[in-house]
């Protein structure tokens, strides 16, 4: 029934996606030594904070929260990766996005496994974590976000498992190793129309319910700033912002980790310069999208000149964070608006070095809303300034690194191109051509 | 043809698997969704069957501060910090911002320059026991929270020191232990036996000298009646060798800081008012 030509690129398809979990390089395993390593850092630095306290970090009054929250936020913005590339494009139907939503759903799925984590650093009392749930009090923002983000959790590794199954009966199939493990996984996947019917079923279900829930997550994030009286987080705009710095920093991630797989797996046949294209111009909606919230937030706050609000706002613009506000500036909008807006700076590596900017932009940002609003009491203080410590470098160092770590053992494990997606669009372009080819004829 | 016999059984089976897959994670999450429900409704209950008390008189506890008797000594802190067994604190802590300090001194420059030439005005501050409190609201698990005569209360055994009611308190008047308490020998056989020692990695705040309400309370039992104005008062207070601070029943009408309040209206005000929190700590401006 196929045309021979399309076997042929089904062949190819399979080999370029299931090429690296067959064969393993040295650089597979350097690589995963390397993250080890650094993950095994963060351990230790977690262990010496367990054992002495808090004090190994640069917190102090009034500054009690630092990088680890910004951390967290951080992370929790990539997440939303997944969620925009895969559910929004899959609810519209575009179709460039079958080769890369793999890529964005194991993004969210890890992102969401490190970024809470850090809350978890940042507690005093770690051993008691699960308090939360045995005294949980729903006045309490954190406990919105321990909501959300479970339930965004479950969701987004049900999203990220749907579309696998039918690559896990193939590996099964076609594998030669872990055989036990796919056969578990699959669950009795023999790709029949019933099962395929239930399955695009199920995941056009799950696009649409973890959309939602993708925005709640972020909204809630901000709300933990935006519920305090705090000067500059008190804010009603600090869900819709969170929301687009979310939504712009996973962006970012996913065209940084399609250069790097492509470049890895050699997908270039699949992963094209027209990709990073549409996802450049979708990152360059956001920045305009980040920047036009930012003016808003700050020139309120500045035309405003409430005093406990304009003594936030000063060490932002002139005082000691100056210089973290002024670079997130120039990452977020300043150097990656003309190289995204400009077609011809818009090439793979144009697009992926605006990611990189977009990333540091990103988390300075968070970290420009989380310390300089707590070094700025309304009661005068006198003032203590917050470095970190290496401690805390370590245990960020080692959350990027677990991140990473999850990733490559992910592509270890299972194919990182939608294989059974990437071959239906094929089969339906070959059949639409062989539709409209007797269509034309005059009957 | 042996496989194509099994294909169907296949499919039958992930069906199954596919279906008991969803029943799971929305069965959980459902769950997950009522817990509170049933837990609420239990609490309901609960006191729905508790015995009804005849409505008995509970007391405001409040302070009132006169800035034109105080002189900036310090006593106040220091008594403060032997009462509730404060960690002591070093250099170190003195450099790195983290002097745990329930009473404090809080310097408002006037003018400005270096002292001498500067002018500063030296308010003590404590927790202001607000009524409308911002860190009971953020809590996630319910550690801090007011009592029946209106203190702030903390439970160190739960608290989790997310620091979240630290950051929300406008004041800053809640502390945070960065490290194990630590009493250097002769010290830690002196210790208040009245007052909780707290662990690393929980937050803690002035209570009001609540330990002494407990002992007022007992004695007032004893006695056959309720507790009432001027049964005890907080250390901070009792030491102040000024007079500058009293306290008492912000409800009873003939109490010390009752009658302050009416009296020297045109002196009194709370720190940050605006924000709506109602402290129950008030200051008598300098005249």
């Amino acid at each position: 029934m196929h045309s021979g030509s399309h076997i042929q690129s089904d062949d190819r398809l399979e080999r370029a996606a299931l090429e690296p979990i067959v064969r393993t390089g040295a650089g597979f395993y350097a690589l995963a030594g390397v993250l080890s390593c650094i993950v095994a850092l963060g351990v230790y630095a977690w262990c010496r904070q367990l054992v002495y306290g808090m004090e190994v970090t640069g917190l102090n009054y009034p500054v009690f929260w630092g990088i680890y929250i910004t951390n967290f936020v951080f992370f929790i913005g990539i997440s939303h990766a997944g969620t925009l590339i895969s559910a929004i494009l899959r609810v519209t139907g575009a179709e460039w996005r079958r080769p890369i939503t793999r890529l964005a759903e194991a993004i969210t799925v890890f992102a969401l496994m490190v970024g809470p984590i850090n809350v978890l650093f940042d507690l005093g009392r770690p051993d008691r974590a699960l308090n939360i749930f045995k005294h949980g009090s729903f006045h309490s923002p954190l406990l919105w976000d321990v909501t959300c983000i479970g339930t965004y959790l479950i969701a987004s590794i049900t999203y990220l498992y749907l579309p696998l199954l039918p690559d896990i009966a193939l590996l099964r199939d076609r594998g030669t190793r872990h055989r036990f493990l796919y056969r578990f996984l699959a669950m009795g996947w023999s790709g029949t129309e019933k099962q395929k019917r239930a399955l695009e079923v199920a995941i056009g279900i799950m696009a649409v319910v973890i959309i939602p829930i993708a925005v709640s997550v972020h909204t809630v994030v901000s709300w933990v700033f935006a519920m305090t009286i705090q000067p500059m987080w008190h804010s009603t705009i600090f869900g819709p912002y969170f929301v687009v710095g979310a939504i712009f920093s996973g962006i970012a991630t996913l065209i940084i980790a399609m250069a790097i797989v492509r470049k890895a797996f050699h997908l270039e046949e699949y992963m094209q310069p027209l990709h990073f294209n549409f996802l450049g111009l979708l990152l360059l909606t956001m920045s305009l999208l980040w920047f036009y919230f930012t003016l808003a937030e700050y020139l309120t706050t500045f035309y405003g000149q409430e005093p406990s609000h304009i003594k936030v706002l000063q060490s932002k613009l002139t005082g000691p964070f100056a210089p973290c506000f002024w670079l997130m500036a120039l990452c977020c909008f300043g150097i990656p608006f003309p190289i995204l807006a400009i077609r011809k700076t818009r090439t793979v590596s144009g697009t992926v070095l605006a990611s990189v900017l977009v990333n540091i932009g990103m988390w300075l940002e968070r970290y420009t809303i989380v310390v300089p609003t707590l070094s700025h009491p309304r009661l005068p203080w006198t003032g203590a300034i917050y470095h970190p410590t290496w401690i805390e470098w370590s245990l960020t160092a080692g959350c990027f690194a677990g991140f990473t770590l999850l990733f490559v053992l992910f592509g270890k494990f299972f194919p990182m191109l939608p294989v059974w997606e990437i071959k239906e669009a094929e089969a339906a372009e070959t059949a639409r051509k062989a539709q409209a080819l007797p269509a034309a004829q005059p009957m | 043809m042996a496989q194509e016999d099994k294909k169907p059984q296949d499919g039958e089976q992930a069906k199954q698997g596919l279906r008991r897959l969803i029943v799971t994670i929305f069965g959980s999450l459902l769950a997950a969704a009522l817990l509170p429900l049933k837990r609420h409704a239990a609490v309901r209950t609960k006191e729905a069957e508790k015995p009804q008390v005849p409505e008995r008189y509970l007391p405001k506890w409040g302070m009132v501060i006169d800035l034109d008797k105080c002189t900036g000594c310090g006593t106040c802190m220091v008594a403060c910090a032997v009462e509730n067994n404060l960690p002591l604190q070093n250099r170190h802590d003195m450099e790195q911002e983290r002097v745990i300090r329930w009473m404090r001194l809080l310097s408002l420059s006037l003018s400005d320059g270096e002292l001498p030439n500067g002018k500063a005005r030296l308010m003590p501050l404590c927790c202001q026991h607000c009524d409308n409190s911002p860190c009971i609201r953020v809590c996630p698990v319910r550690a801090t929270y007011k009592n029946d005569e209106g203190m702030i209360a903390q439970i160190y055994p739960r608290c989790i020191g997310c620091r979240y009611c630290v950051n929300n308190c406008p004041y800053t008047c809640k502390f945070f232990n960065w490290r194990e308490p630590h009493w250097p020998d002769p010290m830690d056989s002196a210790l208040n036996p009245d007052v909780s020692l707290r662990n690393k990695g929980v937050t803690e705040k002035c209570t009001f000298c609540h330990h002494r309400l407990l002992r007022a309370k007992e004695e007032a039992s004893a006695g056959g009646r309720g507790v009432k104005n001027g049964d005890f008062v907080p250390a901070c207070v009792e030491a102040c060798p000024a007079g500058a601070i009293y306290f008492g029943d912000l409800n009873d009408h003939s109490s010390k800081v009752a009658q302050l309040l009416k009296h020297d209206r045109g002196r009194v005000f709370r720190m940050l008012e605006d924000l709506g929190t109602e402290p129950k700590v008030y200051y008598l401006m300098e005249g």
